[in-house]
């Protein structure tokens, strides 16, 4: 369970000037569910996804994760788990690493390296060995029918095949919770209902989808078990879908 | 520790495949690292090579030398002095030395005539310094007219051509009799170019110099050790060419180094906020830059200094010798001996990867620093 509490997030632009992106967010995200932020741009989607995937840390208020296991926590049944706002960089990029795995807008993919070793990529640092994330890397492959495009530089895919590629690589250290942020922006209708279906599958397999969108196609999806919209930072409505 | 190497591993890896992504740019690093290595160490193989020659020829040197002045500058000294300084306390040997210089106004060439201790040609035959025979386009039994400083033509024979291996100071060397040598100059009997002075215990050098100073006060006897210092000097002030040489290219390093710095590309610096994104820590992207840049140039080190390895003493520095072996004419053409001076090549090394390294790594760290949210805002 994801649960940020009275959290703010605010930008400082010149010693006079700042921008609260994030303004006394309250807001809990239940373990195995999919979770839409929706708004218009500006409206601090990104921001509260940063702020949930450890990217960033917010300017004040607590962010507690539930049932997240790393070196330096030990979950146990009961536990209310840890406040990841107040801890240390070296923490924050264990838990990106093995918690989320991220979805971007526009894929953020390393060109000139093939597919395969671009979904391999996150787990490098992690110390694995090659030949087990190999492995893992070409079952993802696999499950998203990209397995020809295995050894193809990235530049040669198309927008659909581009964003599987994401999504694989997003799943390469198996995170409890998949953050996407605009992930149909650069997709046609079919594309998206395509997308939506595989992240479907992942919601299925009990990982829990954190999705910003102003894509009608992903906040009327029925997959969505609840719809947040935001603006200017803060929450405006909160809906359980369907 | 097995996560570690791992690590480690998946790291370098991924840096020979950036590597291999950016060929065009990284060849030419690597080409011109290797170039200016290449030159640098040339440059210390060279120097030291012939600091070596010079100071092996000069071990064969007499400990000293004894000339007669006049009004301050060189002139001939009679050999009878030779049979009085051999008299003095210490002296074991003084022999009289003819030797001097020609200058071939055919083709335009200095020689050194020299008249030898031991076994000198007989009369009327000389032998010759490679160089002079690569001049005069002569071979044994060739027969070789100098022009006497009575006007009168010298007909010599070629008996022989002196070995290659000792062409740095043999080059313009010729050796004749000194009946030939007297004919050649006008030089009267009784007086020679001047005396070797051999002495039983070094350390009576310098007290042996000054009896021969205070018996003998138109001469001046120069020590072994002075020779040593002049020769070494004349080496260093090849050196001194060397050093800015060196300078130039230590120069065209830098700007090299900085221009890299500086040149972090803004493909590069996506690729860094990817990274980051995605889980890569700032201390990953450090190790990723790191491997990059050590790579390069450790690998162009060595293809540097293997080239000015070969460059230097299988080629015997045919790029820059006429540049730095001096004035002759007559350019010396042998094959340097290989000797390495482990403490000039650590230097360049730590001169060259070291800053080159930090060049590649600054950037990347100042890059690496920024959020990792930035990358979901691009």
């Amino acid at each position: 369970m994801i649960a940020l509490q009275q959290v703010t997030k605010t930008f400082t632009i010149s010693p006079t000037t700042s921008f609260t992106a994030v303004d006394n967010v309250s807001l809990t995200i239940e373990r195995g569910t999919m979770t839409i932020l929706k708004g218009p741009s500006g409206s601090g989607k990104t921001t509260l996804l940063a702020l949930i995937g450890c990217m960033t840390r917010p300017s004040s208020g607590r962010i507690m994760l539930q049932g997240v296991e790393t070196s330096f926590f030990h979950a146990t049944d009961g536990s209310e788990g840890f406040d990841s706002s107040s801890l240390p960089e070296r923490f924050l990029t264990e838990i990106r690493r093995s918690t989320f795995g991220f979805i971007f807008q526009q894929f953020n993919l390393i060109k000139g390296i093939s597919a395969l070793q671009n979904i391999m990529l996150p787990a490098y640092p992690t110390g694995e060995q090659q030949p087990v994330v190999k492995q893992r890397a070409l079952e993802l492959m696999e499950q998203f029918d990209l397995l020809r495009h295995c050894n193809s530089p990235v530049e040669w895919l198309s927008g659909g095949e581009l964003q599987r590629v994401a999504i694989a690589r997003a799943l390469i250290n198996n995170p409890i919770a998949i953050i996407a942020d605009e992930p149909t922006a650069h997709l046609d209708s079919q594309l998206s209902n395509t997308f939506m279906e595989s992240i479907g599958l992942l919601k299925d397999s009990g990982k829990t989808v954190l999705i910003a969108s102003h894509d009608p196609i992903v906040y009327n999806s029925p997959l969505a078990d609840l719809v947040v919209e935001m603006r200017d930072g803060r929450i405006v409505g909160m809906e359980p879908s369907l | 520790m097995h996560h570690a190497l791992s690590r480690h591993r998946n790291i370098l890896d991924f840096a020979l495949s950036s590597l291999l992504r950016r060929k065009a740019k990284n060849i030419s690093l690597f080409l011109v690292y290797t170039l200016i290595i290449f030159v640098i160490a040339s440059l210390i193989f060279f120097v030291q090579a012939l600091k070596r020659e010079a100071a092996l020829l000069l071990t064969e040197a007499p400990d000293m030398v004894v000339q007669r002045m006049i009004a301050g500058r060189h002139d001939l000294i009679p050999t009878n002095y030779a049979e009085k300084i051999s008299a003095i306390r210490g002296v074991s040997e003084v022999t009289p030395r003819l030797w001097g210089y020609y200058y071939d106004p055919v083709f335009q060439a200095n020689y050194t005539l020299l008249v030898p201790d031991t076994a000198p040609p007989p009369p009327g035959s000389i032998v010759i310094g490679s160089g002079v025979a690569r001049n005069l386009r002569i071979k044994t039994d060739d027969l070789v007219t100098f022009r006497s400083y009575s006007g009168t033509p010298l007909l010599l024979t070629v008996s022989g051509i002196m070995p290659l291996h000792s062409e740095l100071v043999s080059a313009d060397l010729v050796l004749m009799a000194a009946e030939d040598f007297q004919a050649m100059f006008r030089m009267p009997k009784g007086v020679a170019t001047d005396l070797a002075v051999t002495v039983a215990n070094p350390r009576e050098l310098v007290t042996v110099a000054n009896k021969i100073v205070e018996q003998f006060p138109d001469t001046r006897p120069i020590l072994k050790s002075e020779l040593l210092r002049t020769y070494d000097s004349l080496f260093d002030w090849r050196g001194g060419m060397m050093v800015v040489m060196l300078a130039a290219a230590l120069l065209s390093f830098v700007i090299f180094a900085w221009d890299k710095a500086s040149g972090l590309s803004a493909e590069e610096r996506k690729e860094i906020g990817i990274l980051k994104s995605i889980g890569w820590e700032t201390g990953d992207v450090l190790l990723l830059k790191f491997w990059e840049g050590a790579v390069i140039s450790l690998t162009a080190f060595l293809a540097g200094v293997l080239l000015a390895y070969g460059h230097v003493f299988f080629s015997s520095a045919a790029l820059f010798s006429h540049a730095l072996k001096g004035w002759a004419i007559l350019y010396p053409q042998f094959t340097l001996v290989p000797t390495i001076d482990g403490y000039q090549l650590s230097v360049l090394f730590v001169l060259s990867v070291l800053p080159y390294t930090a060049a590649t790594i600054i950037p990347a760290w100042l890059a690496a620093t920024i959020a990792p949210d930035a990358a979901m805002r691009s």
